[in-house]
């Protein structure tokens, strides 16, 4: 109720604003959503949005599962943390503005070159917090797993991913945003189609109507993914934790 | 040492097992300790603490390789180990802790070894629901499940109430005799031992060995207060000897 509210809130405050700026600096909620709806309309709203987000999705994979697999080889393995921290520090500094127009120079404007660098601009983040996921393993069944001669699958499935699913869940979280952030980058500076080369278009033609036409159903998009995905999967991994001790004494 | 001439189904032979202390100095946990345990019977180690029982018994459970010496098991053999925490997976209810534990076992034996310990009601809870107490029956549980050779139990009545400790040893010693598993009990308790074992193995203060080895000839169902009275002074005149070593 009270989110709801706050949204409304909000709303009520960009209308106020609208009433007193500029229309072509500042247009109201009524003209953006007629811009919406022109672009529903003709079909270019969907096209962009599904193209952004296939971008989305595939370099959050790829970054996910490269950087789970190298963050928990780094937080099981000293030798290989040693190793590797350095170059960890040097791609979490690397601004990502360098990596993607490195990508771009090196590969060319193509679709891979795009995803490849969201991802890496994604990767060192994954690495960290998995690494952490991955130091905090409980040893004690790990030696149990030992003992009872666990498979690798079983393992993998019953003792660690439930260890590092809070991991998982928060490199999830913050990834997500960053990834959508960094997409509409990658497409302003070379794509030719998506929510960033709407964008870029709107800033050529200076049409805020437009830009923000194409922003809001995006981070709509992106809180949902938020409510309807990551939160529910969190809710599901921890529903052990919450309920209340039995048995005391003689049961 | 076998009475009856079986087979020993554990031989452990430790020539010394060192650990570095923290302040980095080596220290001996274990020297030329030696025992076996035929097939189909319970032994207890007995010793005070800190004097590497749980050391011996992580170095049978192949948990720990730096050691100079060998422990001989049956090839293939199954281990079912109840820890001195039940290590129980929180994030699987205790149906699915033995599910996981033992594939191989059919639905129906698991209910039935869940019911056997009083159980039953419990299979859909998860381990942070339970107590102690019924945490070290369901880690029990799955350490019978996957129909073990050798069963190792480290103190398995540590930090539990009088009742509890008497409930739980009557279960263990009733599972012991109908199932004829090899059973190996870590323990500081002499009585403890006494009530479960066929033969205790008492161990010197460290570096530990065994001392001095006890055959208990009463069947357990059969143990008196007096036998079990006159067992415990012989131990103790044994363990006093050793000190005075």
């Amino acid at each position: 109720m009270i989110r709801l509210f706050s949204l409304l809130l909000l709303l009520a405050l960009w209308q106020g604003a609208a009433l007193f700026a500029d229309p072509r600096r500042l247009p109201g909620p009524v003209p953006v959503f007629e811009a919406m709806a022109h672009e529903v309309e003709s079909g270019a709203l969907f096209t962009n949005l599904g193209a952004t987000l296939a971008r989305v999705v595939a370099s959050f994979l790829l970054a996910m599962s490269l950087g789970a697999a190298l963050g928990y080889a780094m937080g099981r393995r000293r030798a290989l943390d040693r190793l590797f921290d350095p170059w960890l520090v040097i791609l979490l500094n690397l601004p990502a503005l360098v990596v993607i127009v490195l990508a771009y120079l090196w590969a060319g404007l193509t679709e891979a070159a795009a995803i490849g660098a969201v991802a890496l601009n994604k990767l060192p983040n994954a690495i960290v917090v998995m690494r952490e996921g991955a130091r905090a393993l409980d040893h004690e069944l790990d030696e149990m797993a030992e003992v009872f001669r666990l498979r690798p699958a079983a393992r993998l499935r019953h003792i660690v991913l439930p260890q590092l699913s809070p991991y998982i869940a928060a490199a999830t979280r913050s990834g997500l945003s960053l990834v959508w952030k960094i997409v509409l980058v990658v497409e302003l500076i070379g794509r030719s189609n998506g929510v960033g080369f709407e964008i870029n278009m709107a800033f050529q033609l200076f049409d805020v109507r437009l830009l923000l036409a194409y922003a809001i159903p995006f981070v709509l998009l992106m809180l949902g993914v938020e409510t309807l995905l990551v939160q529910p999967f969190e809710r599901y991994v921890s529903r052990w934790r919450r309920r209340p001790a039995r048995g005391q004494g003689l049961a | 040492m076998s009475r009856d001439g079986a087979a020993a189904l554990l031989e452990v032979r430790v020539s010394h097992k060192d650990y570095l202390s923290a302040a980095g100095r080596p220290q001996r946990a274990l020297e030329n300790l030696a025992f076996s345990l035929p097939a189909g019977r319970a032994g207890a180690l007995v010793g005070p603490s800190g004097c590497g029982k749980t050391t011996l018994l992580r170095i049978i459970a192949g948990l720990d390789t730096e050691f100079s010496g060998a422990v001989t098991l049956p090839a293939d053999g199954r281990l079912g180990m109840v820890f001195q925490e039940p290590r129980l997976l929180p994030w699987r209810s205790v149906i699915d802790n033995l599910r996981i534990a033992a594939p191989q076992a059919s639905e129906e034996a698991l209910a039935a070894l869940l019911a056997g310990l009083g159980l039953e009601e419990h299979a859909r809870h998860f381990p942070g629901e339970l107590s102690l107490g019924l945490a070290r029956r369901v880690a029990l549980a799955r350490a019978l499940a996957i129909g073990p050779d050798l069963l190792l139990l480290d103190e398995p009545f540590v930090s539990l109430d009088d009742a509890l400790a008497r409930d739980l040893r009557a279960r263990i010693a009733a599972l012991i005799d109908e199932k004829r598993v090899t059973t190996l009990i870590v323990t500081h308790d002499l009585r403890e031992a006494i009530e479960l074992a066929d033969v205790i193995f008492l161990l010197s203060p460290r570096p530990s060995h065994v001392g001095a080895t006890l055959d208990v000839t009463t069947p357990r169902k059969l143990m008196t207060k007096d036998a079990a009275d006159a067992l415990e002074a012989q131990a103790r005149r044994e363990i006093e000897a050793m000190r005075g070593r």
